[in-house]
C-alpha cells in the first residue's frame, strides 16, 4: 500500500472529527481492553509467561542466522521450498512466479499485514491474477478499497451499517433490497460469497505467526478458520513471513501461544492454531501438493544490534493499538500505513524511514500502557523516544520545535543558568494566571492555548520546590 | 534466489556483529532444538485424569462446542444419528477413511449415509477422529493423514468429533511428546489442527457471530472404554 504516513496530522484532525469512526472505535475501549484483563486475571501464570516468551525471542533472535538455516533445511527435507526475498520487490516477484508457473487465475489470501506491507494485491492484481481476501474484515476492506486499520482486525474502523452498505454495493447478483440488518446474516452472506472462490484458486497465501525451526512448520492462527481453507484446497501454499517470526521448538510456540490470543482477544486460544509442515504427503487425500515459505527482510536484518531490535519480538497481538489513547481517539487509517498504533510507531519509521514516517513516534502521550500490556515487554515508549531523538538529528522536526529543543538544550547544560531563568518564567507564570490560577493565552503557544487552559504555576520552580522538601528529611537524618 | 540468501544471512550477522558460528555455537543450538522440556504449563491442569476430562468439557463447551460422552464406541452411530435428528440436518455425512470408524456398527442407523473421503463443497456434515483432546484449553488436536482428511474439520457446516476419554492430556506439550512418540522421525503431519470450538468472527463491531468460514457447530463425542 502506497504511505500518507507523512500526513499523520492531517489525518488524525480528519479522524477526530468522524463521527461512524468515533462509534466504532468506542467498541474497542469496551470490548477488548476488558476481555484482556479478564483473561490475564484468570492466568496467574501470566507475567511468568511473558518473561518466558520475551526470552525465547530473544535467543532466537540473537541466533537468527543458524535457526533460519535450520528451518530451510526441515522445509526442504519435506519437500517444499524456502525463498528468501531481501525487499518487498523480490517477494512480490517471487510469489508471482509461483502463480505464472502454476497459470494461477485467482489467488485466496489468509489475512496477512506481511502482504500488506510488500503491496501484493495491487502487484498482482496488475499481473492479471485476482487475489481474494477471506478474513471478514478484509473481504470488508478490499470491497472499499480501503487499507486494514487494525492488525488483526482490519475493518475495526467501522459500523455494521457500513458493512452492509459495503455488501449492498459490492456482492452482485443478489436482491438489493435484501435484508442486511444483523451481524449474522452479513457473516453468512460473506461466507456464501467466498465459498465457491475457495475451490477455484489455484494458489492460496498465508500469513505465519510462527516459524518453528525445529519442525520447518508455519503456525498460522485465525478465528474464522479461512486460511485452513485457504491452504489447504488449491495447489500450492504460500506462507509470506519476515524473518523475526522464527522460534526454535514446538515448546516455545506453545510458550508465545498462551499469551497471544489473551493479548489480542482475550481467549484462552483461537479457535484454530494450525502446524503446515510441507506439501501434502504421498498417501494424503487432501492439502497443496506445494509449499513454499516466502522469507522477507525489508528492513529488519537492520534493526538487529540497534536500540530497535526488541521490536523484532513483537508477534502483532494489537494489545498497544487496543490499549493506546491515540490509537483509540484516532483509529488506524490517520497512522498512513499498514502497521499501526504504538507498534506501528515503532515499526514504520524502521522500514519507510525516518523521512516518510518521522511523525508516528509523536503520536504518543508516553502514558506507558502499550509497555504494561505487551505479551512480548517491547519497551514501546523506549523506541519512540529513541526515534524522536534521531528524528531531531536528522534536522527533520518542525522548525519551531527544533527552536523551543535548542533554547531549551542551551539552558540545560548550564545548571546555574537554567535554574535563573526558569525561576522567573515561573514567576511571571503565576503572574499572569492571576487569582483564576490559569493561563488563558500564552505567547509563543497559541495553538496549544487555543483549545485549553495552562494551569499557572505556584510561582517555584520544580527544583526549588524539590529541596524545599528535601529540607525537613535531611533534618531527621533518616528516611521513613 | 542463493544471492539473496547469503546477503540476508550476512546482513543478519554484520547487525549481531558476529559471522557464522562455530562448531561450539551451532552445538548450542543443536542441543536447544533437541530440548523439549515443556516451558510454564498452568497450574490449572494439575488434576487426576478424571480432573483432566472434566476441564476439558468445560473449556470446550465454553468455546462453544457441544460435548456428549458415551460409554463406548458401540453408540456412536447412535448418538450421530440423535445429534442430526435433534438439529434437523440431513442423514448424509462425509466420512474420514479411517478403518477404526468404519467398524463402527453403522448397520444399526440405515438411515445413515456414509461416504468415505474427503469434503467437497457438498458435504454438510463430516465425522472425525481426534489424535488428542487437550484439558488446559479445551482443544482438538486433529492429524492429517491418509485415515484423517483436514478438509473435514474446515469445509462442512457441521463437524462431528470423536475423541478416546483416554486421549485426553494436559498440553499441548503433550501432544507433541505423544506425536513423536507415535509417528517417530517425520513426526509432524502436513496439518496438525488445534481447534478451539467452531468457527467465529468478531470482525463487524466485535459481536463474535459463529461459523464464519470453517464449521458452525462443533460437536465432540467422548468415548469412554477405548484405546482409540
Ligand atoms: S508491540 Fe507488543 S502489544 Fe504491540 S502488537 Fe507487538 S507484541 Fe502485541
Amino acid at each position: 500500500m502506497q504511505p500518507t504516513t507523512k500526513d499523520f496530522p492531517e489525518n488524525a484532525r480528519r479522524a477526530l472529527g468522524d463521527v461512524p469512526l468515533q462509534a466504532a472505535l468506542g467498541n474497542i475501549a469496551r470490548g477488548w481492553q476488558e476481555k484482556r484483563t479478564q483473561a490475564v486475571a484468570a492466568l496467574p501464570e501470566f507475567e511468568a509467561l511473558r518473561t518466558a516468551a520475551a526470552a525465547i525471542k530473544d535467543h532466537t533472535i540473537a541466533h537468527l542466522d543458524e535457526y533460519l538455516e535450520r528451518f530451510e533445511s526441515r522445509v526442504t527435507e519435506q519437500g517444499g521450498t524456502v525463498h528468501w526475498c531481501r525487499s518487498a520487490e523480490e517477494a512480490r516477484h517471487t510469489i508471482l512466479a509461483i502463480c505464472h508457473r502454476l497459470n494461477a487465475r485467482t489467488v485466496t489470501k489468509g489475512k496477512s499485514m506481511v502482504a500488506e506491507e510488500i503491496g501484493l494485491n495491487d502487484f498482482l492484481g496488475g499481473h492479471g491474477i485476482a487475489p481474494v481476501e477471506t478474513d471478514l474484515g478484509e473481504h470488508i476492506i478490499q470491497l472499499r478499497k480501503e487499507a486494514p486499520s487494525h492488525i488483526i482486525a482490519p475493518a475495526v474502523h467501522l459500523t455494521q451499517a457500513q458493512v452492509a452498505e459495503t455488501f449492498r454495493a459490492g456482492h452482485h447478483g443478489l436482491p438489493t433490497n435484501r435484508r442486511l440488518d444483523d451481524a449474522r446474516v452479513l457473516v453468512d452472506e460473506a461466507r456464501n460469497v467466498l465459498r465457491p472462490r475457495y475451490f477455484a484458486a489455484e494458489v492460496g497465501i498465508t500469513g505465519a505467526n510462527f516459524l518453528v525451526a525445529e519442525t520447518g512448520s508455519a503456525v498460522i492462527v485465525t478465528n474464522e478458520g479461512n486460511a485452513d481453507l485457504t491452504q489447504l484446497l488449491p495447489k500450492a501454499h504460500i506462507v509470506l513471513a519476515g524473518i523475526e517470526k522464527l522460534v526454535p521448538t514446538l515448546e516455545d510456540a506453545a510458550t508465545i501461544l498462551r499469551v497471544l490470543a489473551r493479548s489480542a482477544t482475550g481467549q484462552e486460544m483461537a479457535a484454530y492454531t494450525t502446524f503446515a509442515t510441507g506439501p501434502r504427503r504421498a498417501r494424503d487425500v487432501d492439502g497443496p501438493e506445494e509449499f513454499h515459505v516466502v522469507l522477507l527482510d525489508n528492513g529488519r536484518s537492520a534493526l538487529l544490534g540497534t536500540e530497535f531490535q526488541d521490536i523484532l519480538r513483537c508477534i502483532r497481538c494489537g494489545a498497544c493499538l487496543n490499549h493506546c489513547p491515540v490509537y483509540t481517539g484516532i483509529g488506524g487509517h490517520a497512522y498512513g500505513w499498514v502497521y499501526t498504533g504504538p507498534m506501528g510507531a515503532v515499526l514504520t519509521p524502521a522500514l519507510l524511514g525516518v523521512a516518510e514516517a518521522g511523525h508516528l513516534p509523536n503520536a504518543s502521550t508516553f502514558c506507558g500502557r502499550c509497555e504494561s500490556v505487551c505479551p512480548m515487554r517491547i519497551p514501546l515508549p523506549k523506541m519512540m523516544r529513541h526515534w524522536r531523538e534521531r528524528e531531531f538529528a536528522a534536522h527533520l522536526a518542525p522548525h519551531a520545535i527544533r527552536r523551543g529543543l535548542s533554547w531549551w538544550a542551551f539552558f540545560a547544560r548550564r545548571p546555574a543558568l537554567y535554574r535563573a531563568a526558569a525561576g522567573a518564567l515561573a514567576r511571571w507564570l503565576a503572574l499572569m494566571g492571576g487569582r483564576l490560577g490559569y493561563v488563558r493565552t500564552l505567547p509563543l503557544a497559541g495553538g496549544w492555548t487555543a483549545v485549553r487552559d495552562m494551569p499557572a504555576p505556584s510561582g517555584r520552580t520544580f527544583q526549588q520546590l524539590w529541596a524545599m522538601r528535601a529540607q525537613p528529611a535531611a533534618k531527621k537524618g533518616s528516611r521513613p | 534466489m542463493t544471492g539473496g540468501r547469503e546477503q540476508m544471512l550476512d546482513s543478519i550477522r554484520r547487525g549481531l556483529g558476529r559471522g557464522p558460528l562455530g562448531e561450539a555455537g551451532k552445538a548450542a543450538i543443536a542441543a536447544r532444538l533437541d530440548d523439549h522440556r515443556a516451558g510454564i504449563i498452568p497450574a490449572r491442569t494439575r488434576r487426576d485424569p478424571a480432573g483432566l476430562i472434566e476441564l476439558f468439557i468445560e473449556l470446550a463447551v465454553g468455546a462453544a462446542a457441544t460435548v456428549e460422552r458415551l460409554d463406548g464406541p458401540r453408540r456412536i452411530p447412535i448418538a450421530v444419528a440423535d445429534y442430526l435428528a435433534a438439529h434437523d440436518l440431513p442423514r448424509d455425512l462425509v466420512m474420514a477413511p479411517d478403518p477404526w470408524l468404519d467398524r463402527l456398527l453403522w448397520a444399526e442407523r440405515p438411515k445413515l449415509k456414509l461416504r468415505p473421503g474427503r469434503a467437497l463443497a457438498t458435504d454438510a456434515t463430516g465425522i472425525a477422529r481426534a489424535f488428542a483432546g487437550v484439558a488446559e484449553t479445551g482443544t482438538l488436536a486433529m492429524v492429517s493423514s491418509e485415515t484423517s482428511p483436514s478438509t473435514i474439520s474446515f469445509v462442512p457446516d457441521t463437524h462431528i468429533v470423536v475423541l478416546g476419554a483416554s486421549r485426553i492430556v494436559v498440553s499441548c506439550e503433550e501432544v507433541f511428546a505423544r506425536l513423536r512418540r507415535e509417528a517417530g522421525a517425520a513426526f509432524m503431519p502436513r496439518s496438525l489442527h488445534l481447534i478451539t470450538g467452531p468457527s467465529r468472527t468478531g470482525d463487524i463491531e466485535q459481536r463474535i457471530v459463529l461459523g464464519a468460514h470453517g464449521p458452525r457447530r462443533l460437536h465432540i463425542l467422548l468415548v469412554d472404554g477405548t484405546e482409540a
